[in-house]
């Protein structure tokens, strides 16, 4: 498993303020000093507004690198990575081509090594081409650094190959990661399927389409006894089997999309290309249970999902336009803002679930205030307020479901492994 | 204490029903039925929207509609163009805002929009200083026919208020009973959808309306609404029914499905056998030919409520609000201008 980044020197500083690290049990005001990108001393600090918290880790990005680097480049998606407070970043292989071969990952690894600005993961593809036929070299990909194998963007859709997937990557000790879609059922669905889709009269995407499928996963999984992965759970149902999996003792984690904890499907009434996604924004009813599940910590991990779409291919009606939205520069305000302050949340979890969790689930280093660790760090104004605009965004892209919004809660300055990768 | 009040804000745009209130439809229905009386005249041209432009921008293949629309628009004595998706640059893969943007460039009064797209018609509008009237959004929206088919009702029943009406067939794919059903509401009318399960999209009484998979639920209603079953919903795949065959012996509007005292509608085009009987269709009680001078009328009065009756205000430029009061003589039981 490789997280690459541009070499560069480790940085010495001193930072004071409230720091909070729900794992470690910490909140109180200290100063934390860093020293060659390594916390060299954590001493009694004096009361201050900013919040210190362990820096975030986003398991799903859309790096759209290589194929589509006027969307995004590994330098453009990590600088928003890091202006999101975010210390590691997983990328997905749905690129053009896909990251199916050591060949591609591994040109990709060296790019990353000159032009990431946050390290990097890579996750590789299940199948040769995203095209469910046959699987990919999984030994090689992983000998070469892949993190997980994932189809994400489309679903592994025989069962079949589902299961040998999953028997196969026992021999890399990596997870899968699933995007869970039945496509006879979600065909045409251009929204979750309720009064919405019925009244605006857009094909509606079920949520049986997801659930149906995270079932059938959670199901060949624990027969092969296999740990998975679920990305970016939208419905209810999907919860409900998640939970059964969880009670049964299967390895199985799942994460949720900011936007999905945020909106629900009204807002699709407005009919803005930057409210399609994949799964679609569902009923209040879903979002009461994710919100409630991310709670409990069923599942383990806010994902970004941080998927960027060229200007043009955004600019025109909602059916034509392709699923997807940014989200790196804005998430931790985004559920600051709306979960936290109505008391939805609490900040510990919010952090716990946007840096812990999520680096445990994929077996990544998990950031700790502690003295001798490297610095993983974010420096928090939770009072500071800023509006989310086209022009804003480090990322190539815009197309984000928070334009025009504003947000309590800024990322004043992230460490990622041991350097000062943004400063506000 | 005196409270000043104001008038009620212009509409805009004609894009959904769901933007219109009652007094909003009304109005647009007294209007029509006012301009129907001109159309009795040997001279049927009214001077009101005279220098005005209407551009029809139309991406669907549509007789009645696109012939109505010109034909309202040129009763009412503007100057009108007609863009087809067919043999224009959308062919040669223009984008939707870029055709706006050229259309915009004329700078014409109203674009009337079909396009298969949700939401294409208020993509147009944020585009272009004109007043948008949709003619039809992929499954969404086709206000226009809701209007024209209240007028239609209001003619032959004398009243709104209290009616119920069943639609019946594919509703699922029905931008028409979308339209219909949030308009019967405004004016107290009572929906029932009559479908098998497979063509009635779920959620779907969110917009307050009744269900109903059984034929025989039509025979409470005073108007008897079908829709037209599209043969191409059987294909591959996408075989919401298992065969016109059975779909018709269930749902198609006969003779013996009928009683005395209803009125059969069809916002066409019909397939007479399928959803239809053409013993139905050719009955007394059939008002499709109605419907079709109604779409004249009403969609004269919708230019006119956009254009004529209220001041017109260029977005674009922000100012400079351009007006044009000129009222039709003819037009005794329209409200004022404001």
């Amino acid at each position: 498993m490789i997280l690459a980044s541009r070499n560069g020197n480790a940085d010495s500083l001193s930072l004071e303020g409230r720091v909070v690290s729900p794992t470690q049990g910490i909140d109180e005001s200290l100063r934390v000093t860093v020293t060659d990108g390594v916390i060299s001393a954590i001493e009694p600090g004096g009361v201050l507004a900013t919040v210190i918290a362990p820096a975030f880790v986003d398991p799903h990005v859309h790096l759209r690198t290589p194929g589509r680097e006027d969307e995004e480049t590994l330098q453009s998606g990590t600088e928003a990575a890091a202006a999101g407070g975010f210390c590691a970043i997983l990328a997905m292989p749905n690129t053009d081509p896909v990251v199916d071969s050591a060949a591609v990952l591994g040109a990709l690894v060296e790019r990353a090594r000159e032009e990431s600005v946050v390290p990097t993961g890579f996750m590789a593809a299940i199948s040769t081409g995203q095209r469910g036929e046959k699987l990919t070299e999984m030994a090689e990909l992983a000998a070469t650094g892949a993190v997980a194998f994932t189809d994400d963007g489309r679903p592994v859709e025989s069962a079949g190959l589902m299961r040998r997937a999953l028997q196969y990557s026992a021999l890399t000790q990596r997870p899968l990661a699933l995007h869970c879609e039945e496509s006879t059922l979600s065909r045409g669905g251009h929204a979750h399927e309720g009064k919405v889709s019925a009244e605006l009269g857009l094909g509606g995407y079920p949520s049986t389409a997801e659930s149906v499928m995270v079932e059938r996963d959670l199901e060949l999984a624990a027969a092969e006894e296999r740990p998975i992965h679920l990305m970016h759970l939208s419905a209810r149902e999907s919860v409900a089997a998640l939970d059964a999996a969880l009670a049964a003792g299967s390895a199985v984690s799942g994460e949720v999309t900011p936007h999905h904890l945020v909106l629900t499907d009204d807002a699709v009434r407005s009919l803005d290309p930057n409210m399609k996604m994949n799964p679609p924004l569902r009923s209040e009813h879903d979002r009461a249970v994710l919100r409630d599940a991310l709670r409990r910590g069923a599942i383990s991990c806010v994902a970004t999902d941080h998927a960027p779409h060229a200007r043009h291919e955004k600019d025109v009606p909602f059916e034509e336009a392709p699923f997807g939205v940014t989200g790196l520069e804005t998430a931790f305000a985004a559920l600051y803002t709306h979960l936290v302050l109505p008391g939805e949340l609490s900040l510990e979890t919010l952090l716990e679930r946007m840096s812990s969790g999520p680096a445990r689930t994929f077996g990544l280093v998990e950031p700790k205030i502690e003295v001798g660790a490297r610095a993983n760090l974010v420096v928090l104004d939770l009072d500071a307020e800023s509006t989310v605009t086209e022009q804003g965004f480090r990322s190539l892209s815009a197309n984000s479901w928070l334009l025009g919004e504003t947000l309590r809660g800024r990322v004043l300055k992230t460490v990622a492994d041991g350097r000062v990768v943004f400063a506000a | 204490m005196s409270e000043l009040r104001l008038p009620a804000p212009a509409r805009r745009h004609l894009l959904s029903i769901r933007d219109l209130d009652r007094g909003d439809v009304e109005r647009i229905l007294d209007t029509a039925r006012s301009l129907a009386a001109t159309l009795d005249r040997e001279v049927k041209k009214l001077p009101t929207l005279r220098g005005r432009t209407v551009v029809n921008l139309f991406y669907e293949s549509s007789t009645r509609t696109l012939s109505s629309f010109e034909l309202a628009a040129k009763r009412l004595s503007a100057d009108t163009m007609s863009v087809r998706s067919a043999g224009s640059s959308v062919d040669k893969g223009e984008s939707l805002k870029d055709t706006a943007l050229t259309l915009a460039a004329y700078d014409p009064d109203v674009i009337v929009v079909r396009h298969p797209s949700i939401g294409a018609p208020a993509f147009v509008a944020r585009y272009t200083g004109a007043h948008v009237v949709n003619a039809g959004d992929g499954k969404h929206q086709h206000p226009t026919q809701a209007l024209l088919d209240l007028y239609t009702m209001r003619e032959a029943l004398d009243r709104l208020e209290g009616l119920t009406v069943a639609i019946v067939g594919d509703v699922l794919h029905s931008r028409v009973a979308r339209s219909l059903v949030q308009a019967l509401g405004l004016v107290g009318a009572h929906a029932l959808l009559v479908a098998p399960p497979t063509l009635l999209p779920r959620g779907i009484e969110a917009l307050g309306c009744e269900l109903s998979t059984d034929i025989g639920a039509i025979g409470d209603a005073d108007v008897i609404y079908v829709l037209r079953m599209q043969a191409e919903r059987m294909g591959p795949g996408e075989a919401f029914v298992p065969s016109l065959r059975e779909y018709s012996a269930l749902y198609a509007v006969t003779p013996e499905r009928v009683r005395s005292g209803q009125v059969v509608m069809h916002p066409g085009p019909m397939n007479r056998g399928v959803e239809i009987d053409p013993r139905v269709a050719d009955s007394a009680a059939a008002l499709v030919i109605d419907q079709v001078r109604a779409g004249l009328v009403v969609r004269m009065a919708v230019l006119y409520d956009l254009v004529a009756q209220r001041p017109v205000r260029d977005s674009r430029a922000g100012e400079g609000a351009r007006e044009n009061r000129e009222v039709p003589s003819a037009l005794t039981g329209a409200p004022e201008a404001v």
